[in-house]
């Protein structure tokens, strides 16, 4: 007979032990401790001690370009506002664009005249500065389609306009590159360089070197090919194409081509790194950023993510994605590579900001680049020939277990490799990385590299995803949430000699506006729930902040008004891949809403509202 | 005798239950037909867009729409059929599970376009000039009735004895590994004036 002897064992004896050997089974579950890396202990470098340079052209109290200069430093010259008057700061005025989507730009200040490039439709406003209030100048609407929407990833974005020889040169949603006179608005050109029905946008903002205007396209998310083209800025001609995947011959890949890993060399990689075809449609856009080293004359920038999501479904290192060029900046010839992430298992693209440094280094000067990658370390490469000399977490990091320094191999912890139908818990960082697009900061005068960033980690599911052109081919249900201690959000002031923060911040929401520093030592930066914030260079000390109309997701800048006197100026206006969940009206209910990224902002809508207005600030 | 007379009084109750619960279950066949249909040759209504109206405002008195309804609505085959499809075709790509992303939300209340299945059904047909692609000519009509189904079921809008009852998924909405069943249906037929994407 089958019956358990509850009366004789008695029922509480028999469900204590039930609750027993179901505790035993739930404690199977739990895994091992896993082997994290992190940031060493923030410590101020000493008084003193050799650190980081750049060289720096005479300050000409203008931002002509989102970089400000061409390596990227983002740091002005500036002193009139400093450490100890920055509390008196007073908005000066500000200014409506009209749009309601979140406004990654910064404003750009050319000869007494302030840019403004707004998120789709991408309206170009020009504000006269020499008149009190900064009334409009001219207004140009390049009246970009508006299906393209429907195949932008992470929000309607732009990341600026540039200047350039007269010209105000910028890109529109819908994969347009127009030049405008830069004094009376009207368009000198427009070159169609992409379609949206193969989910081509463009989101990026160009760098013009010398005659040639550098654009790249957007679209990782939907099976697009990436690549930077050269557009001649007179006439918006394209000059060359150099592709992130495919043979050698359309990758640009020549006799020149020496990359500093065995990994990276071989003929055809961007073809024989994947299975049959995929490479057409394999990812590697250029949405971020690239900067230009006039000596070595050299562009850096980074390819992104390989597409679809889902690793599983494409066998192979994937390249060029999630890899960084050094190209000639004349004939987009590849001069060294390096992929970071080969097979990138989790979205840590390869798209973030170089910027160009001298650092001391074992007794030498190297030229470098400052590379804050999505995949949490921090690459300091010789930019002359591509070698790693260090690459130190900067955030929180259990997906991968360092970067080996002889091979150039990252090392992936397979536990937190996605398995198909298979659910992979807290992955760090998360798919926007330990830093997504949001541009650093390096200040000359402290030898610190300041960047803003989050911390979040995330769950994943692969499921299978299907190529259908302009449509989204991603393949994984992502859940996201706050990393290790809550805060979603930091500032991290890197001191690149060290490998370790010299201080941090920690903030409640990701950090995804810029950074700018000044000669005065001071650090701007913004918060999603709409704080514009001013710190203390040399040790983090807060030191004013402002409540602006909505979330901040924009690029401080810096400048000299016809006045004489130095303003700052920042855009408020919240959404992005963040903010999404505002700026697109998301239910967070659903935890997978924006590629997961719903579930770690649901909170936002409560803390900013839509809204995009420029912000500018001066002392009294 | 007195033991067989128990035993008949018993046999007597338990027909009587076995009658009852019999009737139960017959009625409880009838019932759950169209909720496990199949159908083997799909022979859809084709929907009739000349009839279904974007625009609440109507110059002068309201006429309402005319409603093509959908042949699966209460169809749980069609809808499970629908959420492979919504995965198969990319909708998840923008929409996420309802919960929107370059597209807008699903399991709201909110319905730029319209709620009624003839309305959702002509937006994927004809896509919308904010985003939506157009997918005319790309999935049979009868799967573009079974991804309405689906999609009015993530905010609701469909009896929930046709929704499945937990999703084959990583856990998407907090506190359930079911479909929102808390979500309070709100059936508005015709699209409000609400605000564009």
């Amino acid at each position: 007979m089958v019956r358990l002897r509850t009366n004789r064992l008695g029922c509480p004896f028999v469900l204590r032990s039930l609750a027993a050997v179901a505790l035993l089974a739930a404690c199977t579950r739990e895994k091992a401790p896993e082997q994290a890396r992190q940031p060493a202990a923030a410590q101020l470098p000493a008084s003193g001690a050799p650190q980081a340079t750049a060289p720096l052209a005479p300050e000409d109290g203008q931002w002509v370009r989102p970089t400000k200069d061409y390596a990227g430093l983002r740091y002005s010259q500036l002193a009139e506002i400093t450490t100890a008057n920055v509390k008196n700061l007073k908005p000066a005025w500000t200014f409506s664009t009209a749009v309601l989507r979140g406004h990654e730009e910064p404003p750009i200040v050319v000869n007494n005249t302030m840019y403004i490039l707004t998120p789709f439709p991408n309206l170009l406003y020009a504000l006269d500065l020499t008149k009190p209030g900064a009334p409009v100048k001219w207004m140009f609407d390049p009246k970009p389609r508006s299906e393209a929407q429907g195949v932008a990833c992470c929000d309607v974005v732009n990341r600026g306009p540039t200047w350039a020889d007269g010209k105000i040169v910028f890109n529109t949603l819908d994969n347009n590159v127009v030049a405008v006179d830069a004094n009376s608005g009207k368009q000198l050109w427009k070159t169609k360089v992409g379609d949206i029905n193969t989910g081509e946008t463009m989101t990026m903002a160009p760098l013009v070197v010398k005659n040639l205007v550098l654009v790249g396209n957007s679209g990782g998310e939907m099976g697009v090919r990436g690549w930077l083209k050269a557009l001649d800025l007179g006439s918006g001609a394209v000059k060359w194409t150099a592709y992130s995947t495919g043979p050698d011959s359309s990758v640009l890949i020549g006799s020149r081509f020496k990359p500093f890993y065995p990994k990276d060399r071989g003929k055809d990689l961007g073809v024989s790194s994947w299975v049959g075809d995929q490479w057409m449609i394999g990812g590697g856009t250029v949405w971020g950023w690239v900067t230009y080293d006039p000596q070595l004359d050299l562009i850096y920038y980074g390819a992104a993510n390989p597409g679809p999501w889902n690793p599983d479904q494409r066998p192979g290192d994937n390249k060029w994605t999630s890899t960084l060029f050094a190209r000639d900046a004349n004939t987009g010839e590849a001069v060294w590579a390096y992929q970071m992430s080969p097979h990138d298992l989790h979205d840590y693209d390869g798209v973030n900001e170089n910027v160009l440094v001298d650092l001391p280094w074992k007794g030498q000067t190297r030229k470098v680049l400052l590379h804050p990658d999505r995949n949490g370390y921090m690459y300091v490469v010789d930019r002359t020939n591509g070698e790693v000399l260090s690459a130190q977490p900067y955030g929180y990091i259990n997906s991968t277990a360092g970067v080996d320094l002889a091979t150039g191999d990252l090392k992936y912890v397979a536990s937190k490799h996605p398995a198909l139908g298979e659910v992979v818990r807290d992955i760090c960082p998360a798919a926007p990385g330990a830093k997504d697009w949001q541009p650093s900061s390096f200040s000359p005068r402290t030898g610190l590299l300041y960047v803003p960033h989050q911390n979040l980690c995330m769950d994943v599911e692969s499921v299978e995803a299907n190529y259908i052109a302009g449509t989204p081919y991603v393949g994984m249900n992502v859940i996201m949430k706050a990393g290790p201690g809550g805060n979603r959000g930091v500032v991290t002031a890197w001191d690149p000699v060290n490998g370790r923060p010299a201080w941090e911040i920690k903030e409640d929401l990701p950090v995804w506006s810029g950074a700018l520093s000044t000669a005065g030592d001071v650090v701007f930066y913004g918060t999603m729930d709409g704080w514009f914030k001013a710190v203390d260079a040399r040790n983090g000390t807060p030191l004013w902040q402002y409540k602006v109309g909505s979330g901040i997701i924009g690029q401080p800048v810096t400048y000299r008004g016809p006045d004489g006197k130095q303003y700052v100026a920042v855009m408020s206006g919240v959404g992005g891949w963040s903010g999404a969940i505002v700026a697109g009206n998301l239910d967070p209910r659903d935890s997978t809403a924006a590629l997961g990224f719903a579930a770690a902002m649901a909170d936002l809508p409560a803390k900013s509202t839509k809204g995009g207005t420029l912000y500018v600030f001066a002392l009294p | 005798m007195r033991s067989a007379r128990w035993v008949g009084e018993r046999v007597s109750r338990c027909e009587q239950t076995l009658a009852i619960a019999s009737v139960f279950v017959v009625a409880l066949l009838f019932t759950a037909c169209r909720r496990e249909e199949r159908r083997f040759r799909e022979t859809p209504p084709s929907a009739t867009p000349t009839t279904v109206r974007v625009s609440a405002l109507q110059p002068g008195a309201m006429v309402d729409t005319t409603h093509v309804g959908n042949p699966y609505e209460n169809n749980a085959y069609a809808q499970s059929e629908g959420q492979r499809l919504y995965n198969a075709y990319g909708c998840v790509g923008c929409h996420a599970n309802g919960g929107g992303g370059m597209g807008p939300a699903l399991m709201d209340d909110k319905w730029i376009y319209g709620s009624a299945p003839e309305n959702i059904y002509t937006t994927i047909i004809q896509g919308r000039p904010n985003g939506m692609p157009s997918f005319a000519g790309k999935i049979p009509s009868y799967q573009v009735w079974q991804l309405v189904t689906y999609v009015r079921s993530l905010s609701g809008l469909t009896p929930a004895g046709g929704r499945s009852a937990r999703s084959d998924d990583i856990m998407m909405y907090p506190g359930s590994q079911a479909l929102p069943m808390h979500v309070k249906p709100v059936q508005s037929f015709r699209p409000p004036a609400s605000e564009m994407p």
